[in-house]
């Protein structure tokens, strides 16, 4: 199994390691939903370093980006501004999700998940041939110069990065979300995957156990996957592999703002995308009941019947809650039947984003 | 690993304490909740329910996973734990105090079948 450079400072912190696509990574350090709590009250950090950070340098990297992605990076026109969007199959599946950062027209940082990231490197040197584009790939999570990447998100996850690394204050406090800024080393984003406000910072591997030290002593407390995932459910962000894989348009996954079809630009994936227009309805369920939703439940509503991607038991709300694909005549506020074991049990339709900032919004 | 030595276990990782009126206290481990991780939803059978051995009687659920708990031996619900149902952390936090539910056993024989604490110690840590 593959270890992160924080692996140790996670066993000494009393961690419960999981297999996660083939990285030993925390589940979590005690309770998972005290962690869960803790990013929405105050400060937690989370290792992500297993995702992939890959730099795209060259004259031709943004004719590059703007083939292989359904969004576009043409938007990117300020240093340091991130786009979330999906990389396509010729089919229109996605082949994966992911944030690239805009450095200047010649460099881009894009951040990848972590199981998908060999397929992702290999569809990209593919395409980069296909298209003879002069651009270098070059991924950063493991070699000499590898990096390492802590999310430290929560109301107060600014003002405790800013204690522990004073000399990125100027730079950082000011940035609005989902932008970056370069200081020394450290590539500090005001991103994340918990509906929190935070930063997720990227820093040169060999650093990030003492980082991770002194964001502890600062009181910034360790998270692992477990409240992970039941903060992006919450946020009402895709999990992909789970809400969305090569054989979902992204368009069926909710993702339709990440695509750009009204450009005249061309990207992998746009013909099919055009072709086959969205099928089902992406929302979100919120259980009326006492029991937990799960992937993979059907949901029954008066159009038709569709499934449960995503489902867990929300510690903020005290409810069960779920990402559904629905039929497309499912209008939100309306209820449903889960089948729950031997049970149905009503739920209602809401829009997928159940807590944001500590507030709860359906 | 708490396993405590005055209690019947089974390979399901239930707990089951003989209490002096005859009935049957059933629990889930301490071995068991750890790997569940924190409880959010317990569904308890109906009292007066017949159940046989190994029978699927109670629902416990973490934020993570469902899992089923079984009856250690055949018998009849004769009351259920209204205070898990209302606080599953319970669970978590002392899994040998909060029992689940209680049993009439068919007959009291059938707990002989049982691991013993040293025998379910041998089972946890083979795993």
């Amino acid at each position: 199994m593959q270890k992160t450079v924080l692996n140790e400072s996670h066993r000494q912190g009393g961690a419960r390691m999981v297999d996660f696509g083939g990285w030993e990574m925390p589940l979590h350090y005690g309770s998972q939903i005290e962690e869960h709590h803790a990013v929405r009250r105050d400060a937690g950090m989370f290792d992500v370093s297993h995702m992939c950070a890959v730099d795209v340098r060259g004259s031709d990297a943004r004719a590059f980006l703007r083939r292989l992605i359904a969004n576009n990076v043409d938007r990117l026109t300020v240093p340091g501004k991130a786009l979330y969007s999906a990389m396509l199959n010729e089919a229109g599946g996605v082949i994966d999700d992911l944030i690239v950062y805009y450095l200047d027209d010649s460099s881009y940082r894009v951040v990848v998940n972590a199981g998908t990231a060999d397929k992702d490197l290999a569809w990209m040197a593919a395409r980069l041939g296909d298209w003879q584009l002069g651009a270098t790939i070059t991924p950063r999570r493991a070699g000499a110069d590898a990096l390492a990447m802590i999310a430290v998100q929560g109301p107060h996850a600014r003002e405790k990065v800013g204690q522990v690394l004073p000399e990125c204050r100027s730079a950082c406090a000011p940035l609005k979300p989902f932008f970056a800024a370069l200081v020394g080393d450290y590539l500090i984003a005001s991103t994340g995957y918990t509906g929190e406000d935070g930063y997720e910072i990227t820093l040169p591997a060999e650093q990030a156990a003492s980082l991770w030290q002194a964001l502890a002593e600062a009181g910034v407390r360790p998270c692992g996957l477990g409240a992970r995932d039941t903060l992006r459910l919450e946020a009402g962000m895709n999990l992909y592999g789970q809400d969305m894989d090569e054989t979902v348009s992204p368009l069926d996954a909710g993702l339709a703002w990440t695509v750009d079809l009204a450009s005249e630009r061309d990207f992998v994936g746009k013909a099919a995308l055009l072709a086959r227009p969205q099928q089902v309805q992406f929302l979100g369920l919120v259980l009326l009941e006492r029991g937990v939703l799960r992937a993979h439940q059907e949901v029954r509503t008066a159009h038709g019947n569709g499934q449960i991607t995503s489902g867990t038991f929300s510690p903020t709300m005290q409810q069960s809650i779920a990402l559904a694909r629905l039929p497309l005549a499912t209008a939100v506020g309306e209820t449903v039947q889960v089948a729950v074991r031997d049970k149905l049990l009503s739920a209602r339709v809401v829009r997928p984003a159940f807590v944001r900032n500590g507030h709860i919004l359906v | 690993m708490n396993i405590p030595s005055d209690l019947k276990y089974t390979r399901s990782h239930e707990w089951v304490r003989s209490e002096a009126d005859g009935m049957l206290s059933i629990g889930i481990t301490d071995h068991a909740q750890e790997l569940l991780g924190d409880l959010v939803f317990i569904e308890l059978p109906e009292v007066g329910r017949e159940l046989a051995a190994e029978q699927e009687a109670a629902v416990v659920e973490s934020v993570k996973a469902a899992a089923d708990v079984y009856a250690p031996v055949a018998g009849s619900v004769v009351e259920v734990n209204q205070t898990v149902v209302d606080a599953p952390e319970r669970v978590n936090q002392d899994p040998y105090t909060a029992w689940l539910f209680k049993m009439r056993p068919a007959a009291a024989s059938d707990l002989d079948a049982l691991l013993d604490a040293a025998a379910y110690q041998q089972l946890v840590e083979a795993a």
